[in-house]
């Protein structure tokens, strides 16, 4: 097991976000997390890299136990190094072109010399279709091209996991396949991914293991096939049913 | 205008130009540099939510902001060596120009800090950065961006702000034409040459900073 969640907890003052989540990932899982919105999927998503600091719940890694209320600053720096993150909105360094993007945390949280890391960011580049416009500046990109550089900034680092949160849903519907076929590609090279999504066709084509939540706690996980053709619970199918329906 | 008039505003003008150079754009100078790193520190400070300090900073913005500039000056100045601080009339004039517009610098400066997203931070987190090199690296450049144009206003105020010096006995472009006044009673055309001489600095210093605007980055365009 390459990591697993246990009992995640968030309150945000008076509402209980999370209600004790758990999850298993083996390596080369792709995770998709489903449910309506407000449910807690981001948070979920958020805790397990310490943009929010959990209630309760403890993170193995590798085999390494983390307390996910009461990490250090060393062992945040150390889960951190081994994960990667996509936002919503992309979060590109504004002022930095799409090379410094990707080189920013190898050259100077990771002090490589910097010939070293062009290499790695325009190979990451090359992997997402996003060599052509080292030189550009965020506002110069579209939100697809945007997102793919966010990929390839996640990629650079090497990352055992890449942890997605809602990768499309800032996208014009337009954008959305090219951002979604870098993520299939990558799930093909065998890379581990957990992501928030409202995908359907990604969580049913792509994900091999579906987390339903609803309301801070988890109503169903498993294989996405028996998700989609066989769930167990009403809310899952009143889900499912729910999300066909607003396609037609 | 009578031969005589014409004959003081050529002779005063090299002087007072000398006084402006060598007194008034060095206090200008100085008592910005010193703003500024007021500024900085001080919304660094709130922007990180220092406990204690950001009390503290309120505290000074908050006295600055509400007394006159004047009245900040004779204090300094007339008032302190009572207590036994003596300052030149020079370092002094530069410490109270200095602590006054940085209060403003300091809002200015907290604002662009602010209009920085978050996002910017937690994803300088995500790939293995620590809040310093955040802040170096990617939020500091986007805020100063921000910052600039009201920056060169502060600037600007500041340069106009020095003539209040003549206060406090020193010896810059204003208090020049005071003395000189005081010799040939011309008030009319020393104090209007006094002022077109701070008009062309302030003109200088506005073709600057709009220079100053178009060369800074833009990071590709638009605002950021």
């Amino acid at each position: 097991m390459m990591l697993k969640i246990k009992n995640v907890h968030k309150r945000f003052e008076n509402l209980e976000v999370l209600r004790g989540i758990d999850l298993d990932v083996e390596k080369g899982d792709v995770v998709a997390i489903l449910g309506p919105s407000g449910s807690g999927k981001t948070t979920f998503l958020r805790c397990l890299n310490f943009l929010e600091r959990a209630d309760r719940g403890e993170l193995i890694f590798d085999g390494e136990p983390f307390d996910l209320h009461a990490a250090s600053r060393q062992d945040i720096a150390r889960v951190r190094k081994k994960t990667a993150f996509v936002f919503q909105n992309y979060n590109l360094f504004l002022n930095k072109t799409v090379l410094q993007n990707v080189t920013l945390g190898l050259t100077v949280a990771g002090r490589m010399p910097r010939h070293q890391a062009n290499d790695i960011a325009l190979r990451a580049l090359e992997r997402v279709g996003m060599a052509e416009k080292l030189n550009s500046f965020p506002s110069q990109l579209s939100g697809g091209q945007q997102q793919r550089v966010a990929i390839a900034r996640g990629l650079a680092s090497n990352p055992e996991i890449i942890y997605f949160d809602e990768p499309t849903s800032a996208l014009d519907p337009e954008l959305i396949g090219e951002v979604l076929s870098v993520m299939r590609q990558l799930a093909r090279e065998g890379m581990t991914m957990l992501v928030v999504t409202h995908e359907m066709d990604f969580a049913r084509h792509v994900s091999n293991k579906v987390l339903f939540m609803e309301g801070g706690s988890v109503v169903e996980s498993g294989p996405s096939g028996e998700f989609f053709s066989h769930p167990q619970q009403e809310r899952s199918r009143d889900f499912i049913r729910s999300i066909l329906e607003a396609r037609k | 205008m009578t031969e005589r008039v014409w004959g003081i505003l050529v002779d005063s003008f090299p002087k007072l130009l000398k006084y402006g150079v060598e007194v008034t754009i060095p206090l200008t100078v100085l008592s910005f540099l010193l703003a500024l790193l007021i500024a900085l520190l001080v919304a660094l400070i709130q922007y990180a939510h220092v406990k204690v300090l950001k009390e503290l900073c309120r505290f000074y913005i908050w006295i600055v902001r509400g007394t006159p500039l004047l009245v900040q000056l004779y204090l300094v100045f007339y008032g302190l060596p009572s207590v036994g601080i003596v300052l030149d009339a020079f370092p002094a004039a530069v410490l109270v120009l200095g602590f006054n517009e940085g209060a403003y610098m300091a809002e200015t400066m907290r604002g662009a800090l602010e209009s920085v997203s978050k996002g910017q931070l937690e994803a300088g987190y995500c790939v293995g950065m620590s809040y310093i090199q955040i802040m170096l690296h990617v939020v500091l450049p986007q805020a100063f961006r921000t910052a600039f144009p009201a920056l060169g206003n502060s600037m600007i105020a500041m340069l106009k702000e020095t003539s209040m010096a003549a206060t406090i006995t020193v010896m810059e472009m204003f208090r020049q034409a005071q003395v000189i006044n005081g010799r040939v009673y011309e008030s009319l055309a020393l104090y209007g040459e006094v002022a077109l001489i701070y008009l062309l600095f302030c003109t200088v210093l506005s073709w600057a900073q709009r220079f100053g605007e178009k060369r800074l980055a833009t990071y590709g365009g638009g605002r950021i």
